[in-house]
């Protein structure tokens, strides 16, 4: 009861517009640059509007220009203007190379203007292929033979394990994953880290603290209070930031699930604890950096450390993985708390459970002592007079 | 049983010595009051009692309780005004109140509404409230947990004379139903006339102690601040 009074007490005070609105913020600017960019890709994917011109009737001719009218529209505000001489179908039968005049008709330089780029050169690529197989098979030979005469029958071996997909889209499926997790979780620990430290610094420049401090309450329920508090404020900004971030990698197109990888409820299990130490990890170490805070402001500076210590693995782990790491540095990246629930998923898709356990263990491990820091720092006369004092 | 005794006490911020070695009691329903001029350690002394720092040397007792020996005991039994303290500024007045009510048995919201004499502004957020408005629901707040000691930093600073008045007379009928008040002050007038006893500090020590009556009378003087003035000359 007195710890809910207490949760609820930083909640209200954390969950102020001043911190849901720039999540709201950046979650539409996420929602929108991912609309922007898929609208891209739809452009791409449509037809564009293309005039053709045509000076030659003969087969060839005929033909490649129907395929272009299949894959283009012809309308107004046309992107380019594709011609065909009167010596198309000649040159072809001669055994020479044709040729074609494009121009193109830029209305800006933006780049939804390559969108529409891309779409004429694709269906000029068709037209091309489509032409081939065409010529080819008029001297009665098997044109997917020519494009492709091999099948690739292959297989990738995979720490043990054997996958029957190209390496490409292994990489490309746990890219995708390690893209996007570590970046949700920097940003969950720094905003929730920086609003454990911003709670401290509030407490001391509103000179409410000692009031809390002379309340009958065990001083490790405020810590408790704090941290929990902290977390569900954190966690709400951390949803409103991944639903714009996960519209954001959506528009993407990424690889969303690869057969062979997927992750069981245990999987998720473990994921979800080790990002719980992570965050109790994280928010009892602000707790004790808070501590040192005077006011608002120098905790703003304080939470640089924190933010600091979230980025480093959040850049390394988006372009590197950990087995592939020099020792020196997976020690690093290993005593860095927030690494873990970023490692996890990838870990866990390789069945790589030892890692994701130690993480979790020693994420407990670095909370607890943490915890203990702070519930000792709140019996002390450091919080008041800024001096140790057991 | 006496209230608070403190014997001896002494705190040190560095190599400063903010609190040499003082004494006192505070009887049972008593109003005591420690005047003297800023910085000489009255806040600190409150702080000791209060339980939220420590003390270097000596010891003090809050109805038996040991001072760093029994202070969660000590928590459940006083209730502590910080001078210049604020308040939650995204909580409403009535849910700072009823926030406290969750850590102390038997609190009377509706009496402190009453201390509080907000009005209808009780339901506005603590942000909008003047500095006056703040401290009467601050005092509101120490005496809705109906503690057995209230210790009061400066508990009128920042009221209008209207609202220092009925704070005044709210503490001393708080103290003619039992509960003892210990106030720190450096308006001396305020305290001659709220206090039973009061003592004056000066260099992290006690100067002078006594029934506000007795001293001007042991000093000549027509009220406690020629007194002060005289004990510090």
């Amino acid at each position: 009861m007195k710890i809910a009074a207490l949760v609820f007490k930083e909640v209200r005070e954390l969950l102020t517009p001043a911190t849901i609105l720039p999540a709201i913020f950046m979650m539409l600017i996420f929602a929108g640059m991912g609309g922007m960019i898929g609208g891209m890709e739809k452009k791409a994917m449509e037809k564009p509007n293309v005039e053709i011109i045509t000076h030659d009737n003969e087969s060839y001719a005929s033909f490649y220009t129907s395929i272009l009218k299949k894959y283009c529209n012809e309308g107004k505000e046309n992107i380019a203007v594709i011609e065909i001489p009167s010596n198309f179908s000649s040159l072809i039968k001669e055994g020479k190379k044709a040729e074609i005049h494009i121009k193109w008709l830029l209305k800006g330089t933006g780049i939804a203007e390559s969108a529409s780029i891309t779409a004429v050169r694709k269906a000029i690529e068709i037209a091309n292929n489509e032409l081939v197989a065409k010529i080819v098979e008029e001297k009665k030979i098997n044109a997917s033979i020519i494009f492709s005469p091999v099948e690739y029958d292959e297989y990738t071996i995979i720490k043990n394990r054997e996958v029957a997909t190209a390496p490409e889209k292994i990489i490309s499926f746990f890219s995708s994953q390690s893209m996007s997790i570590p970046i949700v979780i920097m940003i969950m620990i720094v905003t929730s880290g920086g609003i454990v430290i911003s709670s401290m610094g509030m407490e001391k420049e509103n000179k409410t603290l000692e009031t809390l401090l002379t309340l009958p309450i065990k001083r490790s329920y405020i810590v408790t209070g704090k941290i929990i508090g902290a977390t569900i404020v954190g966690a709400i900004i951390a949803f409103l930031y991944m639903l714009g971030l996960r519209y954001y990698i959506s528009s993407f197109g990424m690889q969303e699930k690869l057969a062979g990888f997927n992750l069981n409820g245990m999987d998720y299990a473990l994921i979800s604890i080790s990002l719980f130490f992570s965050l109790l990890a994280g928010l009892s170490l602000c707790l004790v950096i808070g501590s040192f805070a005077k006011n608002y402001k120098s905790a703003q500076i304080l939470s640089l450390p924190v933010s600091i210590l979230a980025i480093i693995p959040m850049f390394i782990l988006m372009f590197q993985d950990f087995s592939s790491m020099s020792t020196p540095l997976k020690a690093i990246i290993f005593s860095i708390p927030f690494s873990h629930p970023m490692m996890a998923p990838s870990l866990l898709l390789l069945d790589e459970y030892s890692l994701v356990v130690y993480g979790i263990v020693y994420s407990a491990i670095f909370s607890i002592i943490c915890i203990l820091i702070a519930t000792w720092i709140f019996k002390t006369d450091l919080l008041i007079t800024g001096r140790i004092r057991k | 049983m006496q209230a608070v005794v403190v014997e001896e006490l002494r705190k040190n911020y560095g190599r400063i010595k903010a609190v040499k070695g003082i004494s006192f009691s505070v009887a049972k329903g008593e109003i005591f009051g420690i005047i003297g001029q800023n910085g000489v350690g009255k806040t600190t002394v409150l702080r000791i009692l209060a339980t939220i720092i420590k003390k270097d040397g000596g010891n003090a007792k809050i109805f038996g309780y040991g001072i760093g020996k029994d202070d969660e005991k000590i928590r459940e039994i006083i209730s502590y005004l910080p001078e210049e303290a604020g308040a939650y500024k995204n909580m409403r007045g009535i849910e700072y109140l009823k926030f406290i009510s969750n850590f102390f048995e038997g609190c009377d919201i509706e009496k402190a509404i009453e201390i509080a004499n907000l009005g209808e502004r009780i339901y506005d957020k603590i942000e909008s409230y003047s500095k006056g408005m703040v401290r009467r629901l601050l005092v509101a707040r120490v005496l809705m947990a109906k503690p057995k000691l209230a210790i009061l930093d400066e508990p009128t600073s920042g009221l209008d004379v209207i609202n220092a008045n009925e704070i005044r007379r709210i503490i001393k009928n708080y103290a003619a139903h039992g509960t003892t008040f210990l106030i720190s002050s450096h308006n001396m007038l305020e305290v001659e006339y709220l206090c039973d006893r009061i003592a004056l500090m000066n260099n992290g020590i006690i100067v002078e102690e006594g029934k506000p009556e007795e001293l001007k009378e042991r000093y000549d003087a027509e009220n406690i601040e020629e007194v002060f003035l005289k004990v510090i000359k």
